[in-house]
């Protein structure tokens, strides 16, 4: 089989490039082994959270000062506008509604009720533009009975700081009550899936009931798996303004995006094989000719560019053995010191250095093998080396920028082909 | 690094990294909340289990095996094995007669042919249906599929037209469905491998690939059906015919189940064991076969994905030669189980959540408004018909029936 583009990995960045690709007309496969990171999803996408230890408010003027290895550098601070404003495009093609600007932070409200910045985030959360003046007076915080992935007391102390007065009500539904015959199983995704049709409204009047004279709501983030219906059927019967926090995953949000993004990027004609792993590559010279999978085995996967998206550690993107962390599908460069002492921070809450570790890439993403990069392999998303997603609140951002910068080359370098050959 | 190495089992239970993942994609765990779900039956569950075997939770009965789980796993878990595997090992209550019925499709079949009229005749009878609710648990709302008065196998020996003169040679593995209920299929599979130059002959012997009986736990029966199919299919390919099938679910259990749950080792045929459409389509792919298709035939179609063709991975063959058929317009479907998991929505007790796990699926597929759904799994096409209506076919009778047999025979030589 032979594709214009072959994408190893169908996380969030795998996506992105797909369907950007995919929308110029391209004959695009996405090879993905398993689910991906989005379902850990907090609801936001961060592109510069803190950098130098400051948190930032206008993340575009911090880019220019990071190092020269950073995705971000290498994709250049004067791009990232148009790339953030085309990712806002897709998402919103899928049926995916976000709030935020890449020009400047917002401020979401997390489980422990503090306030941090922000890129993009779910229209479904609860987000303000400045944490003295959230503009929110008296607040209800829901949940369900016998769901433990939501902390509301947690909740509840931290919004205390914002000076918010809270009431807290326990609702329960029978459809509700019948999940809690499985309690360890009584989890977010489970919850959604029955949250619709009639239970929508009977939970819109447990919730007005409970909410008294609030003027706003908060509730576990557990509506509409694979569309944003539900929150706005929700939302239209529910008096208060209704939002959502993050709870404990599988992020019901993050399933979504998973869902919608690959719905669209089908719907634009690609190929997207769930549950097959990439299991080499043959190369010539600096050029990848085709793949194996575990299941196309004997039939050979060509395409003229390669997009390796195979997400970090957590993903199996990188491996690491007591001595060494490699990159294990193509065997590509990578980033890391030898010295296995040199990879974590003591403490869980240092800073981790393997967090950083990623594949090497040139300027724009070539992936290295042995020093030299690769003619036609670009690297995206968590496999990067160069940023650290935790600390600096960026992992989002890499993952879409760098996915839609190289979308963006492969496109560009396909017309100037095109030219040529015409010319 | 070596002791690290030495202490991952087969079935990477030590790679779970609890991420809950495969919780969510676990088709019974949404409708039933009895059951304990893929994380805790499976990696989670095994835990306890290989520290004492009495930690076994008879719940673990109402698994699909549709393996859905270890398709979302980001870890490579085999989930579905784990469970099925400890199944085996584990629950050591007898096997009921109504499941040893259902599960000896092969057996059944053979007596059911015999006197096929008969047994078609009581098996549509409100009467019977309720006297087997009943007395067998086996659920009145279901049909038996009708029962064909001559076998496959006997139509390939007696009527087949000549297959020595064609200029390459495969193997067929017809199952139990082809073979006593829908020899109709097999029909369709010889006309079409046929025109594009390939004989077919039967296996020197052919039993039930074990799917049925696996899942009613009779391992012994199901290891030694196993062991005689992979020496015919052993034979077969040691004679340069690789050996096809068009049931996705016998393909899956051949491939991958004998040697993952019954330690019967195929790893010297295993490559040379396929799907139809996998088979063609790599053909066509690589351009050593030309398909034509006949100018009048028009028809909108889905394509469901049955479970066990999600884990192999091959609906995309399936999909791409259904494309390439001219008057066909395909409307998408989004992969989700229909429910049936072979015999266990037939099981009294399974029924209602057989058909609450296949509600979105039946409801898309009336949505769709199509002519046909194509399938490549047996089960699948029971449960989509009597819950929808619509008609379903395998993607072999509807290449068969859109094909211009003349036209593909000259395009590859055979005529
Ligand atoms: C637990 C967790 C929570 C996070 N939460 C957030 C958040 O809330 N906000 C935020 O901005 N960022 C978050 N991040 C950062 C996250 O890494 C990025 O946001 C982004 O999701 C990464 O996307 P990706 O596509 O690069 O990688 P992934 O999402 O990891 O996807 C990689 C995919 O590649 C597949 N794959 C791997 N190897 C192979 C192979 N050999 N063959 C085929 N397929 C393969 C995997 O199965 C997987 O589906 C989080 C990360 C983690 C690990
Ligand atoms: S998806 Fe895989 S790794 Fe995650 S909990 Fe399930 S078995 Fe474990
Ligand atoms: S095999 Fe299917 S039914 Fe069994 S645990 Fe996995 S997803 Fe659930």
């Amino acid at each position: 089989m032979k594709y214009d583009t072959i994408i190893i990995g169908g996380g969030l960045s795998g996506l992105m490039a797909g369907v950007k690709l995919a929308r110029s007309g391209s004959k695009v496969a996405i090879i993905s082994s398993g689910q991906s990171a989005l379902h850990f999803y907090s609801g936001s996408f961060g592109l510069l959270g803190h950098a130098g230890g400051k948190e930032l408010l206008h993340p575009l003027e911090a880019i220019g000062s990071l190092p020269a290895g950073h995705p971000y550098s290498k994709i250049g601070a004067e791009s990232i506008p148009a790339l953030a404003d085309d990712a806002k495009r897709i998402f919103a093609d899928a049926g995916l509604t976000f709030i935020g600007d890449a020009s400047k932070n917002h401020f979401r409200l997390t489980p422990l009720g503090l306030c941090e910045p922000s890129w993009l985030t779910m229209d479904d959360y609860a987000t303000c533009e400045n944490p003295s003046e959230t503009g929110w007076r008296k607040a209800t915080i829901i949940n369900f009975k016998g769901f433990l992935d939501f902390l509301p007391g947690f909740l509840a102390d931290g919004l205390k700081k914002h000076d918010l007065p809270c009431n807290y009500a326990e609702i329960t539904l029978p459809a509700i009550e019948r999940l809690r015959r499985n309690s360890s199983e009584m989890r977010a995704a489970a919850i959604a899936k029955v949250l619709k049709g009639p239970v929508l409204e009977m939970l819109a009047a447990e919730i007005n009931r409970a909410a008294g004279d609030s003027d706003v709501v908060f509730m576990p983030a557990v509506v509409g798996i694979d569309s944003e219906q539900p929150v706005r059927e929700l939302r239209s019967m529910v008096i208060p303004k209704l939002l959502c926090v993050p709870v404990l995953p599988m992020s019901v949000c993050g399933m979504r995006s998973q869902i919608r993004l690959r719905r669209y990027f089908e719907q634009l004609g690609g190929t997207y094989f769930l549950g097959d792993n990439v299991t080499r590559g043959y190369m010539e010279g600096p050029v990848l000719k085709e793949i194996e999978t575990a299941n196309l085995s004997g039939m050979s996967l060509q395409a003229d560019n390669f997009i390796l998206a195979t997400g970090s550690f957590f993903s199996q993107g990188l491996a690491a053995e007591p001595d060494r962390i490699y990159e294990p599908v193509l065997g590509a460069d990578v980033e890391a010191p030898a010295d296995r002492s040199l990879w974590c921070g003591k403490s869980i809450f240092d800073n981790q250095p393997y967090m950083q570790f990623g594949v090497v890439t040139d300027r724009d993403f070539h992936v290295m093998f042995n020093g030299v990069p690769a003619g036609n392999v670009y690297a995206v998303g968590a496999i990067l080396g160069g940023s650290n997603p935790i600390r600096e609140g960026s992992g989002g951002g890499v993952a879409i920028l760098s996915a839609l910068q190289v979308a963006r080359n492969i496109i560009a370098a396909g017309r100037a082909d095109m030219s040529e050959a015409q010319a | 690094m070596e002791y690290q190495i030495k202490n991952i089992s087969p079935n990477n239970l030590e790679q779970c990294i609890k991420c809950t993942i495969c919780t969510v994609y676990c088709p019974v765990l949404a409708v039933n909340p009895d059951y304990p779900g893929p994380k805790q039956a499976g990696p989670d569950g095994e835990r306890y289990r290989l520290k004492n075997p009495e930690f076994y939770d008879a719940a673990l009965k109402y698994c699909l095996n549709c393996k859905r789980c270890e398709v979302a796993c980001p870890s490579n878990v085999k989930i579905g094995d784990i469970i099925q595997t400890a199944r085996i090992r584990y629950d050591k209550r007898p096997v009921s007669l109504r499941d040893r019925m259902l599960a000896s499709t092969d057996f059944m079949g053979k007596m059911a042919t015999s006197m096929s009229f008969i047994v078609n005749t009581a098996l549509r009878m409100p009467l019977t249906k309720s006297v087997m609710d009943l007395t067998l648990g086996i659920d009145h709302h279901r049909s038996f599929p009708a029962y064909s008065s001559e076998t496959f196998e006997s139509w390939m020996r007696r009527k087949a037209p000549d297959q020595s003169r064609f200029p390459r040679r495969l193997s067929y593995f017809h199952g139990c469905f082809v073979n006593y209920n829908n020899p109709a299929l097999g029909r369709d599979f010889v006309k079409l491998m046929n025109a594009i130059g390939y004989g077919v002959s039967l296996l020197e012997k052919e039993r039930c690939c074990g799917v049925a009986k696996i899942a009613n736990k009779m391992v012994d029966e199901a290891r030694r059906d196993a062991r005689l199919n992979i020496g015919s299919i052993r034979k077969a390919v040691s004679q340069g015919r690789p050996v096809i099938a068009t049931s996705s679910t016998c393909v899956f259990t051949i491939r991958d189940e004998y040697p993952h749950l019954l330690d019967v080792d195929n790893a010297d045929v295993r490559d040379s064991i396929q799907l139809a459409t996998a088979f063609i389509n790599r053909l066509v792919d690589e351009g050593r076969v030309k398909l034509v298709f006949r100018k009048d035939y028009r028809r909108r179609i889905t394509y469901h994905t049955p479970c066990h063709m999600q884990k192999l991975g091959w609906s995309i063959h399936s999909v791409s030669l259904l494309r390439s058929i001219p008057g066909i317009t395909l409307v998408p479907l989004e992969s989700s189980c229909c429910g049936i998991a072979g015999t266990y929505g037939f099981k009294k007790e399974n029924y209602a959540y057989s058909q609450a796990i296949g509600r979105e699926l039946f409801d898309r597929i009336i949505e769709a408004g199509v002519d046909l759904v194509a399938t490549d799994c047996e089960t699948c096409k029971m449960q989509i018909e009597m819950s929808t209506g619509v008609k379903v076919e395998n993607p072999v009778t509807i290449l068969a029936e859109a094909l211009d047999v003349e036209a593909t025979m000259k395009a590859n030589g055979v005529i």
